[in-house]
C-alpha cells in the first residue's frame, strides 16, 4: 500500500435523499477513509418550499397555516412562534383559557415529536419494535388534535390572540384519562431500551458535543441541555403560563447520542406533569372564560352575536378579507418547540401583511453541525447521530 | 431584563466601541444595536468574550430588503447570552457589493445562516469558505427573498419523457397571477380604485 501513496484516495458516497434513516429528504455526500468519516457535506433544499416568501404575500392569519408544515411532527409549537410573534407587536394578551390551551397542545406536540424521534431513532440503529409502540400512542394524541382542530395533523388552531375554538369537555376529560396510561407506555419504552446492550453500544459515547461548542455552534434545547447546561426557554424566559406550571429540566452530564436520549425520554414525563396541570386549570373555576382575546379588531366575533349585530358583521368581513392590521416594529419571539429554540423575527410595516418573517429553526442549526460532529466517526455512527440531533426537513428546509 | 437595564447594557456596548457600534435602541422589550459592516466581527469578539455580556449562543443570522433605501439590506444577527438571560440583535446596513466579513471564525454556527442569507438575499460575505447556494436549487439564478424578485419565480420544472430528464422552463402561468388587495380605501389606498379611474379630480 504505501508504494503507491498517490493512488489512495478518499472514498466518496451518496447518503439519501431517499434513505429511511435519512429522516426526509437529506443528501449526505459522505467522503470515507475506509469505514471512517472524513468529511460530510449535507446537501439540503430539497423541500425548500418558499414558506417566508409566501408569507410575505399573505395577511398574518394565512400564514399560520404554514407554520404546520415546517416542523409536522409538532406542528402546533410553531404557530405559537408566530401568534407570540404578532401578539407582541399587537401588544395583547391572551386570555387565561386560551393560555392554557394553548400550553396544553404544545405539550402534546412535544410528545409527538419526541416519540416520533425516540422510537426512530432506535429504529435507525436495529431496533424494530419501539416505532410500533410509539406510534400507537402518536395515534391517539393526533386524534386530540382532530377534535380540537379538525385535523390531525396540520391543525391550524392557533390564532393571534389566542386560540381558534374552545374544547369540549369531554376532550379535556379525555386527555386526563390518557396521560396515565401513556406513562406506562414510556416505561415499556425504557425498559425496552435503556438498558438495552446494542442500543448503548451504538449511542453511548457517540457523537459527544462539548457544552461551549454546543453554543457556538447555534444549538438549542436537548442539544445544549445533553451537553449540561440547564437551559430550557420555558423556564429560563417563561411565555404563556409555563411561569406557574412546576415542571423539571433533565440535563445531561456527557453530551453524547446516549444522554440526549435520555433526556427526550424524561421530557416526555414532565411535559405529561404539565399537562395534567392544565387540565386541573382548565377544569377550575378561574379557567373558564373566553379562549381568544375580545377585541374584534383582532379575532373574529362568535358566529351567535354576527346574527344580530351589524358591527359585528363588518368585523367579520374585515376580518377575513383585509386582516389584522399589525403595527409597525420588529421583533423576535421563540418558543421551546421540542427539537429546539424556534424563532420568529418578523418584521411589520403597519400594514396587514407582514413585510417580512424569518423562520430559525432549530433543526438547520443542529444540521450544520454534523460535518463536524460526524467527522473520526464511523459510517454506522451517522446514522445514530441523525438520529440524535432531531432533525425534520420541514423546518430545516423551510 | 427590563428595559432599563437594556438601555444600559446598549449604552455600555456603544461606549465601549467607538466607531464601530454606533447606536442602540430598546423596543418590545428587546435590545437592538447598529453596527458599521467592517466591524461587526470586533463587535461580535466583545459581546462574546467580555465578562458582562457573554453572548455566547449564535441564534439566527438574516437580512431584511430595503429596496428604496440607498443600502438596501439590513443584515440582521441574533445573539443570546444564557448568563445574562438575554438577547441582542446587531443590525448591519449592506448593499449588494457591501462585503460583510463572515463570522465563521468566532461562530462555526454562523455557516450555513450566512449562506442562507447569500443565497436568498445576495449578501456577501468575505471570509467564509464555502459560499455555495444552500436551499435553492442546483444552479438556481437571483436571490428569491429580495422584494423585487416575483413571487411565481422564472423558471418551472417537469420531467420530459422523451429526454428521460428534467428540463427547466421558462415559468408558464394558465391563469394571470392574482394579487389581491384588501386594504381599505377608506384608510390610505394611495392609487384609484378599480372603475374609479375616470374619474377626474372633483372640483
Amino acid at each position: 500500500m504505501n508504494e503507491q501513496p498517490e493512488q489512495l484516495r478518499n472514498f466518496t458516497i451518496n447518503f439519501g435523499p431517499q434513505h429511511p434513516a435519512a429522516h426526509g429528504v437529506l443528501r449526505l455526500v459522505l467522503e470515507l477513509d475506509g469505514e471512517i468519516v472524513a468529511r460530510v457535506d449535507p446537501h439540503i433544499g430539497l423541500l425548500h418550499r418558499g414558506t417566508e416568501k409566501l408569507i410575505e404575500q399573505k395577511t398574518y392569519l394565512q400564514a399560520i397555516p404554514y407554520f404546520d408544515r415546517l416542523d409536522y411532527v409538532a406542528p402546533m409549537n410553531q404557530e405559537h412562534a408566530f401568534c407570540l410573534a404578532a401578539e407582541k407587536l399587537l401588544g395583547i394578551e391572551v386570555p387565561r383559557r386560551g393560555q392554557l390551551i394553548r400550553v396544553l397542545y404544545c405539550e402534546i406536540g412535544r410528545i409527538l415529536s419526541h416519540l416520533l424521534n425516540v422510537t426512530t431513532q432506535a429504529m435507525d440503529v436495529g431496533a424494530l419494535t419501539p416505532p410500533l409502540w410509539g406510534f400507537e400512542e402518536r395515534e391517539k394524541l393526533m386524534v386530540f388534535y382532530e377534535r380540537a382542530s379538525g385535523s390531525r395533523m396540520h391543525a391550524a388552531f392557533f390564532r393571534v390572540g389566542g386560540v381558534h375554538q374552545d374544547l369540549p369537555q369531554k376532550l379535556v376529560d379525555d386527555i386526563e384519562a390518557w396521560c396515565d396510561p401513556f406513562l406506562k407506555v414510556v416505561d415499556d419504552l425504557d425498559r425496552l431500551l435503556t438498558a438495552n446492550r446494542i442500543f448503548k453500544q451504538r449511542n453511548v459515547d457517540i457523537g459527544v458535543v462539548p457544552l461551549k461548542e454546543a453554543w457556538e455552534w447555534g444549538f438549542s434545547g436537548v442539544m445544549v441541555r445533553g451537553s449540561g447546561a440547564a437551559w430550557d426557554l420555558r423556564k429560563s424566559q417563561p411565555y404563556e403560563c409555563y411561569a406557574e406550571m412546576d415542571f423539571d429540566i433533565p440535563i445531561g452530564k456527557n453530551g453524547d447520542c446516549y444522554d440526549r436520549y435520555l433526556i427526550r425520554m424524561e421530557e416526555m414525563r414532565q411535559s405529561v406533569r404539565i399537562m395534567r396541570q392544565c387540565i386541573q386549570k382548565l377544569n377550575a373555576p378561574e379557567g373558564k372564560g373566553p379562549v381568544v382575546v375580545a377585541d374584534n379588531k383582532v379575532a373574529p366575533p362568535r358566529r351567535g352575536e354576527m346574527k344580530r349585530s351589524m358591527e359585528a358583521l363588518i368585523h367579520h368581513f374585515k376580518l377575513y378579507t383585509e386582516g389584522v392590521h399589525v403595527p409597525a416594529g420588529e421583533v423576535y419571539a421563540a418558543v421551546e418547540a421540542p427539537k429546539g429554540e424556534f424563532g420568529v423575527y418578523l418584521v411589520s410595516d403597519g400594514t396587514n401583511k407582514p413585510y417580512k418573517c424569518k423562520i430559525r429553526a432549530p433543526g438547520f442549526a443542529h444540521l450544520q453541525a454534523m460535518d463536524h460532529i460526524c467527522r473520526g466517526h464511523l459510517l454506522a455512527d451517522v446514522s445514530a447521530i441523525l438520529g440524535s440531533l432531531d432533525i425534520v426537513f420541514g423546518e430545516v428546509d423551510r | 431584563m427590563d428595559d432599563g437595564k437594556l438601555d444600559a447594557l446598549g449604552q455600555t456596548i456603544v461606549s465601549a466601541l467607538p466607531g464601530a457600534a454606533t447606536g442602540h435602541t430598546v423596543a418590545f422589550n428587546q435590545l437592538t444595536v447598529d453596527v458599521e459592516a467592517g466591524k461587526i466581527v470586533e463587535v461580535v469578539k466583545y459581546l462574546r468574550d467580555d465578562p458582562s455580556c457573554r453572548f455566547v449562543n449564535i441564534t439566527d443570522v438574516t437580512a431584511v430588503d430595503y429596496p428604496s433605501r440607498e443600502k438596501r439590506f439590513d443584515v440582521i444577527y441574533h445573539f443570546l447570552s444564557p448568563t445574562l438571560n438575554t438577547r441582542i440583535r446587531l443590525r448591519v446596513a449592506a448593499d449588494e457589493t457591501t462585503q460583510v466579513p463572515s463570522l465563521i471564525n468566532e461562530f462555526p454556527g454562523a455557516d450555513w445562516f450566512e449562506r442562507e442569507a447569500y443565497d436568498l438575499y445576495g449578501v456577501f460575505f468575505v471570509g467564509h469558505p464555502d459560499m455555495r447556494r444552500i436551499l435553492t436549487d442546483y444552479g438556481f439564478e437571483g436571490h428569491p427573498l429580495r422584494k423585487d424578485f416575483p413571487l411565481t419565480g422564472f423558471v418551472e420544472v417537469r420531467y420530459d419523457d422523451q429526454e428521460k430528464r428534467v428540463v427547466y422552463e421558462p415559468v408558464r402561468l394558465n391563469q394571470e397571477f392574482r394579487k389581491f388587495d384588501f386594504l381599505s380605501p377608506w384608510e390610505g389606498a394611495d392609487y384609484p380604485l378599480p372603475g374609479d379611474e375616470k374619474a377626474g379630480p372633483k372640483v
